[in-house]
Order: C-alpha cells, then sequence, then structure tokens
C-alpha cells in the first residue's frame, strides 16, 4: 500500500468516504438487530475501499448504478445521510419518499442513477447512461457497481459486449466479495479472475485488490481517462471480501449451518480495507492522529443525527402510494 | 387525404419525430437496414448517433434505453418481434415502469419499445404470439396497438412524445394495409378509443388486427337484424374503460375480441370491468373471443384456426343475442 502518486487531500478525501460508509453501515447494523428497520439490508462492510476509491477519482457530473447492496455506493458518490437513513426507515423524508428502500436508493442530482435489486440489472442502464454520454459528446462517464454473482447473469455478458461495440464511456467494476449469496464465487465460476471475461469482449480487465483503497482510485482513474479520451469501456475486478453477512439476520435463512470458516473470516479481518487504511496513514504520519479521532466523532455525530431525524420523520401519508406516477 | 400503408405510417412518425427533437434515437438490431421497413431510410437521413445497430441483445439494449431516457434522451428501441421482449423482460418489468415510482419521482423514463405483435406470417410459435396482455399486467406501462395506418403514426408519436414508458406494438399482419394519413402534423391521444361503428345491439370491444375481424362480424350480424357497435381500443394501458361502458349501457350485450392466449387475457380484462361495472346493463352474460389455447402453430391453416376470426365473433355475439 502506497499513496506517492496520489495528492494528500485525494487521500484524506478516500479515507473519509472509507469511514463515513463503514460508521453509517455499522450503526445500520445495530437498528436492524434491534428490529427497527423493516426489510432486508445488505452491508458493505470490507468493500468500502472500492466505492470511496472509484468514486475519488470521478466527477459530480460522472454517473453510477448500484446494486442491492448499495448503501457504500451512495455515501462514496456523495449521497446524504439523513435522506438514506430515513429511506431504511420507509419514511417521507428519505430519498425515495419510503417508496424504494434499502435496495432502491438513488440521488439524480448527484449522478447516483440508481441503486437495482436485481442482480445484473443495473449493467444494461449504465450502459444506457454511457450511451448518452457518448450521444451528446459529453466527457461524463458511467460507473457501473456489480458483484461476482452478476457476473454469471446474461445481463453482464451482453452489456459488456454492447458498451464494447459501441466504444462507451462504461467503467464496469466489478466488486468479487467472494459469495453470491451462500455460494462461494470459486463454485460458481471455473475461472480465478472474472478480469478474464473482459477479453473476450474486446475490452481491458484488471484485476485490483479491492481492499486497497489507493489501487481501486488508481484503477479507476486509468479506467476514467481511457473512457473520456474516447477509448471505450474497462472491466475492472475488485478483490475484496464480504466482512458481514448477505443480508443482516442471514441466521434466519441459513438454519444453524455456516458457510464460512473462521479462518477465512480471520483472513479477511486481518484485509479489513479501514484498519489497512487507517494503519497507513497513522504509521506513516499522513494525518495526524488527532485528526482523525476527530473526523470519526463528526462522522460519528452525523450518522447519529440521521438516526435521529429518520426517527422523527413522519411516515409516508397512505395517499402518496398514488403520486409519482405517469407524468 | 392520401391513402398511405400501416409501415408508411409508422416510418412517418419516427422520421418527424427525429426531425422535430434531436433527443429522439433509434436503437436495435438491424434498424439501420430496416428488417420491418418501418425504420428503413432513418440512417441516411439521421446517420450514426441516431439511428444506432447493436448485437442481438434484447435485455441489454432495453436497458441501455432505460439508462438513455433516465439520463435526458428520448430513446425508440426496436425489439423486432414481441416475443423477444421476453428477452428483456427484468428491464421492463423491474426497471422501465417502477424507477419513478420506486425513485420517489426523481426520474422519469420518456422510453419507447417498438415490436411486432401477433399472428399472420406463419412464423411459428417465436415469432407470431401476441404479448400485450402481459405488459398490461405491469405498473406504470403503457401499451398501444393501432390497427390503421391513421391511427399507427398518430399514436407513435404520441407515445414518443409522451414522457412514460410506452410499449408500442405494430402487426406484420398489417403492415401492408392502406388507409388516410393527412399530410399535416396530428397525434392520436393514447388512452382513448374510437367507435368504428354504431349500433344498439351489441358491443363488440377489439384492437390491432381483431378489429378487422370484429367489423366483418358486425356486417354478417346485420344481415341478421343485429346492429353491433364496433370499439377499437387503440390503447391496452391505459384503456377507455369509460367509452366501452357507455357503449354497454346502451347495448346491454358485451363481446372481448383479443389475440391473446385465453387466460388473463385483454379480454379477460375487459370482460371483468365490465361485469363489475355494468351488470345492471346486461342483458347476457359477457362473452370473451381469445386464441385457441395452444402453442402457436405454424401452418397457415393451422394458425388461422387459433386467433379469433369474424366467425368466432358473430358465434359469440350471437350467444348474447338469442
Amino acid at each position: 500500500m502506497h499513496h506517492q502518486d496520489i495528492a494528500l487531500e485525494v487521500v484524506l478525501d478516500i479515507y473519509t468516504r472509507v469511514l463515513r460508509i463503514r460508521r453509517f453501515e455499522e450503526q445500520v447494523g445495530r437498528l436492524f438487530r434491534q428490529g427497527q428497520l423493516p426489510g432486508f439490508v445488505h452491508l458493505y462492510i470490507g468493500e468500502e475501499a472500492v466505492a470511496a476509491g472509484v468514486c475519488a477519482a470521478l466527477t459530480d457530473d460522472d454517473t453510477i448504478i448500484s446494486t442491492h447492496r448499495g448503501h457504500g455506493h451512495v455515501i462514496a458518490k456523495g449521497g446524504d445521510l439523513k435522506r438514506m437513513m430515513a429511506e431504511l426507515f420507509g419514511k417521507a423524508t428519505g430519498y425515495c419518499k419510503g417508496k424504494g428502500g434499502s435496495m432502491h436508493i438513488a440521488d439524480f442530482d448527484i449522478g447516483m442513477l440508481g441503486a437495482i435489486g436485481i442482480v445484473g440489472g443495473g449493467m444494461p442502464i449504465s450502459v444506457g447512461a454511457g450511451l448518452s454520454a457518448w450521444y451528446r459528446d459529453s466527457d461524463r462517464v458511467s460507473v457501473c457497481f456489480f458483484g461476482d454473482g452478476a457476473a454469471n447473469e446474461g445481463s453482464f455478458h451482453e452489456s459488456l459486449n454492447l458498451a464494447s461495440t459501441l466504444a462507451l464511456p462504461v467503467i464496469f467494476v466489478c466488486e468479487n466479495n467472494q459469495y453470491g449469496e451462500f455460494t462461494p464465487a470459486h463454485k460458481a465460476m471455473n475461472i480465478t479472475d472474472i478480469a478474464d471475461r473482459a477479453v473476450g469482449y474486446g475490452m481491458p480487465g484488471l484485476v485490483v485488490d479491492g481492499t486497497d483503497a489507493f489501487e481501486m482510485y488508481r484503477a479507476a482513474k486509468s479506467a476514467v481517462e481511457r473512457a473520456r479520451s474516447g477509448g471505450g469501456p474497462t472491466l475492472i475486478e475488485a478483490k475484496t471480501h464480504r466482512r458481514g453477512s448477505h443480508a443482516e439476520g442471514e441466521e434466519a435463512f441459513l438454519g444453524g449451518q455456516s458457510y464460512r470458516s473462521a479462518e477465512e473470516m480471520a483472513a479477511a479481518q486481518a484485509k479489513d480495507p479501514l484498519l489497512l487504511l487507517h494503519s497507513y496513514v497513522s504509521e506513516n504520519d499522513i494525518l495526524p492522529a488527532a485528526r482523525l479521532e476527530t473526523l470519526d466523532a463528526e462522522i460519528t455525530q452525523s450518522v447519529s443525527d440521521a438516526v435521529e431525524a429518520a426517527r422523527g420523520s413522519p411516515a409516508p401519508e397512505i395517499a402518496s402510494l398514488f403520486e409519482d406516477l405517469w407524468l | 387525404m392520401p391513402r398511405k400503408t400501416y409501415v408508411t405510417a409508422i416510418q412517418e412518425a419516427l422520421a418527424e419525430e427525429m426531425r422535430r427533437d434531436d433527443r429522439v434515437f433509434l436503437i436495435g438490431e438491424d434498424v439501420r437496414i430496416g428488417v420491418f421497413p418501418s425504420t428503413r431510410g432513418l440512417h441516411a437521413e439521421f446517420g450514426d448517433k441516431r439511428v444506432i445497430d447493436t448485437p442481438i441483445s434484447e435485455l441489454a439494449v432495453a436497458g441501455a434505453g432505460i439508462g438513455a431516457a433516465v439520463t435526458g434522451l428520448r430513446p425508440i428501441v426496436d425489439l423486432m418481434f414481441g416475443t423477444f421482449l421476453y428477452l428483456a423482460f427484468d428491464q421492463i418489468a423491474n426497471q422501465a415502469g417502477a424507477m419513478r415510482y420506486m425513485y420517489g419521482g426523481q426520474t422519469k423514463v420518456p422510453l419507447v419499445f417498438m415490436a411486432q405483435n401477433g399472428a399472420g406470417s406463419s412464423a411459428g410459435h417465436h415469432h407470431s404470439q401476441a404479448v400485450h396482455q402481459f405488459f398490461m399486467n405491469m405498473p406504470q406501462i403503457k401499451v398501444i396497438l393501432p390497427s390503421t395506418p391513421y391511427d399507427g403514426k398518430g399514436l407513435l408519436k404520441s407515445a414518443i412524445r409522451d414522457d412514460n414508458p410506452v410499449i408500442f406494438l405494430h402487426s406484420l399482419s398489417l403492415g401492408g394495409k392502406r388507409g388516410e394519413v393527412p399530410s399535416d402534423e396530428y397525434l392520436v391521444p393514447i388512452g382513448v378509443a374510437d367507435v368504428k361503428r354504431s349500433g344498439s345491439d351489441v358491443t363488440i370491444c377489439a384492437v390491432g388486427p381483431t378489429v378487422y375481424a370484429a367489423l366483418d362480424a358486425a356486417k354478417q350480424l346485420a344481415t341478421e337484424g343485429f346492429e353491433a357497435e364496433v370499439i377499437d381500443l387503440r390503447s391496452l394501458s391505459p384503456w377507455d374503460k369509460q367509452s366501452v361502458l357507455e357503449s354497454v349501457a346502451k347495448t346491454g350485450r358485451f363481446v372481448a375480441v383479443d389475440e391473446s392466449f385465453p387466460a388473463c387475457s385483454a379480454a379477460s380484462e375487459w370482460a371483468a370491468t365490465v361485469a363489475e361495472e355494468a351488470f345492471h346493463h346486461l342483458k347476457a352474460p359477457v362473452q370473451r373471443v381469445s386464441n385457441a389455447d395452444v402453442p402457436m402453430p405454424f401452418s397457415p391453416v393451422l394458425e388461422k384456426a387459433v386467433i379469433p376470426s369474424a366467425a368466432d365473433v358473430v358465434a359469440a355475439a350471437r350467444k348474447t343475442l338469442t
């Protein structure tokens, strides 16, 4: 891990994004366990370096598409914690007025075109966002976050091929967190690197350590430059690890069965992206400890504020069922 | 008024709307060549960016249309055959229709999916099914199925200007059909039926090619002394319930004619609505005329026997009249 080629303010920016995602997700996990959140939540803990590194390489005009495990992407793109938390509580003040929930948060004002609950479902839409940029001769790029599971969906193959055929400015970021629900990725595909599939579609495929936020930033930056200069799409495979559950409360789905070993979880803990980043910036005196503590306190407070605001927000009016329909 | 074919009318609608609004573009497999000639010639006028050929990837192309729509463009996605919409189902059912609502009104999806619908070209099960009924069951997807060149042009132009996702279905069996199409610009509103023939004895409701079976049936019934009112719904979602209920209030008899497979068909929806909301006007049980409940066969003789014919409509109408 090193940051020699990365400006100090970018280092702080990346660190802040990672930490904000972590503190938000930890709080969401607690709220879910306390039975305060309806539905399912899929936490991004362990994968923060991917969204943070990639989004730090984007401008506000660039767009992203996300997945069922989407909180991290929204936060990394600059989403508002209060509106996010209110949406998780199903409140009228949420991003989607309580109509979307955890798996469907969007913020079109910051280029966050939506989390999509269907595995692979966002991939074609990201191609369309790239097509839109190409159509207008804009230098905007479209980033598509998806998981290893999506790489086995037809939409993955169709989307990569279509984006490549039309040379569209799309960056496909595969978060290989090693599991599609409870099935290990290596049992769902007979290859080691999903990035190898890029060859079949005539685009570069990069394997990146997805626990290293700086490596993610570098990879994204090169793909963004390529896309902006008309070079077409890139597939980036981020090797990461889902530290937590597929969905919170997954024990209920497992019926006492386990699918990961203690050794595996310990190895993932040792490669925790926040831990790595924190150790790096502390040990190399890049960011003073006092500043990191202040930042953590501020972020933790903003998450608490978001929870308080969400609790105090009104539930949607039943009449709102019939709003946001046909224009 | 000039008489033009159904295909020419669609071609004109596409060209006029593309000239009017540079956010409108056409994307799909072989849209440059124009396998169905409705898109032929557009590439020569509008160029590579606005007439985009794609790989055969219905799911990705449909989704790309959605992505372009939510970022400010107005795509027309040509998926060629209605049955190919099945390959794009996730994007249509889970995304296109839901995005605006699911994201709390933050976006809109001004998008047209275009495809040929139904039987008539003896192409077998994979190219001859009517698919409109599936999309009637999806919230927030508009579905239109015009039967004449006039309606084809006017409705497609309305669809392209609509800020919501619209599935525009046309019928190959009507492609060469001629009709009056004004030279001046006009629009046909989505969701408004057209009463093709007035009558006081029985209401026959149809859409797309079955309108012609209904009109032929009405002629036959007239020779038997019964005057049928024939309603061409033109739009399936939203559909013009009011016109149908008003007609039934007058006639007291209702026959729903629709080229869907029978269960949960368009005809089922119309018939259920009439039974619920006009029961006190009914003098006889409502009747449905739908496809035979079998996969679409190849042989022209068999194919013809599957879809609603004028004789089927006459038989259903007689049940309500005697």
